[in-house]
């Protein structure tokens, strides 16, 4: 009889707690959907961006700063989302397909590059920028000039990432070291063990910029690659796709996108490529 | 899928995690094994020795372990393993961590399995004479070593799963060759599955074999 009992309250217990597990994440659905409606009165968006990259998508406290982060401000505006409509949410480079493909967010600014292989499972508007792979080397460095400076010399990437299998086909004799992060790569260049970290000039401007680094580190300044940024949005909605690529030109015409790469990516020094920049949307498919 | 095993060298990452997991199971035997006969010595500093090294090592998380070994040991201390190649150098150090994470936890096994000989065997080995070395290698270890190899191999299944931790430092494996999957093709579950029926070949035949062997060479009471 004891027993009886007792599984009967574990039973309950555990059917209360997997009751109480989907309420919370009903909460969270809803917190996040009561701080959009602070502000709003216009359509709920959804926006996947990064919450680590300084100068792209920041998350600081409850603030979110970045190129990225602005673009996005700006589009779901003229798509009729206030800024209080949109909820932000966390995009890592390998989840950014998924996300998009369950529709757990509209719309991707994550420093998203259009390759034809990711066309396959998602569609891409814009692109708002076009970046390249770069260097990031020492302050006092000046051995390193570019890509064709790297042979024997230490250089750093992430694991798996585009940059560091690039690296590979255009200086072959390059010791690669990879890790998990930049971050690490960046403690590792300031400690001298390496000597270069290589990937989008855009990313590395913002390493540079971070204030514990400031004046030693340098980014080379020469391009070996070019990454255009797009929007990655459900694969085959090319309406929503118009929508972005207008409100994008808009955005330029109006010097609104001008003012946002200055104040993103202009503290960092970072020059902005003019040959390429701003671009011009590629036709939606 | 068939994409992906045509396209990748999933075969060579394999291959690097095999190379990976059986170094680092040796050096965890190796390891294990003195610390194991370190904790169980008459001697007490031996013992505290023993005692720090499975508390330090086992508590410690692996990830900070491999990039503690590249960030601070090579590059700050300049401890390198092969100075003259960058990804060779990787290499070893993440076999060398994998060793010492899991010696902590090769080393417990066997004292769990020392802890199955009677203790009487123990007193009766010192009273007929053996040194400690004496009984610890014709009494103590044999016994241990087959009481204890079910959960040295977990342990040494735990250690080729955990092997996708050195992709934290780049070392040459599957994980590695994941993220590059990954990367280029999305996240697709096929790629998920590529890498985990890998595992799962690599584990689970090792999982059958170390069940039976510890069945065949149980110490019969």
């Amino acid at each position: 009889m004891k027993v009886r009992q007792f599984s009967a309250i574990i039973a309950a217990s555990v059917l209360t707690l997997g009751l109480a597990a989907c309420g919370d994440s009903a909460d969270d659905g809803g917190a996040d959907a009561g701080s959009g409606s602070t502000g709003g009165g216009g359509k709920a968006v959804k926006i996947g961006i990064k919450f680590d990259q300084p100068g792209l998508g920041l998350k600081e406290g409850e603030n979110y700063t970045g190129l990225d982060v602005d673009v996005a401000k700006y589009v779901a505006k003229e798509l009729g989302s206030e800024e209080g409509d949109i909820t932000w949410v966390q995009a890592p480079s390998a989840q950014r397909e998924t996300l998009i493909s369950t529709g757990q967010v509209d719309m991707i600014f994550a420093t998203y590059s259009i390759t034809d292989k990711r066309k396959e499972t998602v569609s891409f508007a814009g692109p708002y920028f076009i970046a390249g792979q770069d260097l990031l080397v020492r302050a006092d460095d000046t051995s390193i000039t570019g890509s064709e400076a790297l042979n024997g010399k230490k250089l750093c990437s992430v694991t798996g990432s585009t940059s560091a299998q690039k690296v590979k086909d255009v200086v072959p004799g390059v010791q690669l070291q990879e890790f998990g992060t930049y971050s690490e790569c960046v403690a590792a260049l300031t400690s001298g063990g390496i000597d270069a970290l290589t990937t989008d000039n855009t990313i590395l401007a913002g390493y540079a910029a971070q204030d514990q680094y400031k004046g030693k580190l340098k980014v080379v300044g020469k391009t070996f690659s070019e990454e255009r940024y797009g929007i990655g949005i459900k694969k085959g909605d090319t309406a929503l796709c118009e929508q972005i690529n207008t409100a994008l030109k808009k955005m330029v015409d109006t010097g609104e996108w001008q003012k946002a790469v200055d104040a993103n990516l202009g503290p960092a020094g970072f020059k902005v490529d003019t040959t390429k920049n701003p671009p011009t949307a590629d036709a939606c498919s | 899928m068939q994409e992906i095993l045509s396209d990748y060298d999933v075969l060579a990452a394999f291959w690097g995690t095999i190379k990976l997991s059986i170094l680092g199971t040796i050096g965890a035997l190796i390891l294990g094994t003195i610390v194991a006969v370190l904790r169980l010595s008459p001697v007490r500093v031996f013992q505290w020795i023993g005692t720090w090294y499975v508390n330090t090592f086992r508590n410690i998380p692996l990830t900070l372990l491999m990039v503690f070994s590249i960030l601070g040991l090579t590059f700050i201390l300049g401890l390198q393993l092969n100075s003259e190649d960058i990804s060779s150098n990787v290499f070893r150090w993440a076999a060398t961590m994998l060793a010492v994470y899991h010696g902590a936890f090769i080393c417990e096994a066997l004292r769990s399995g020392v802890n199955t000989v009677p203790v009487g065997q123990a007193e009766a080995a010192r009273a007929i004479g053996l040194t400690f070395g004496q009984s610890m290698r014709h009494v103590l270890l044999p016994q241990a070593f087959r009481g204890s190899i079910a959960p040295i191999g977990s342990t040494i299944i735990a250690l080729i799963k955990n092997s996708t931790v050195a992709a934290v430092i780049g070392a040459g494996e599957a994980a590695n060759l994941m993220s590059v999957v990954i990367e280029n093709e999305g996240s697709r579950f096929s790629v998920f599955l590529v890498f985990a029926i890998g595992f799962v070949i690599l584990t689970l035949p090792l999982g059958l074999f170390f069940t039976s062997l510890s069945r065949r060479l149980a110490v019969k009471r």
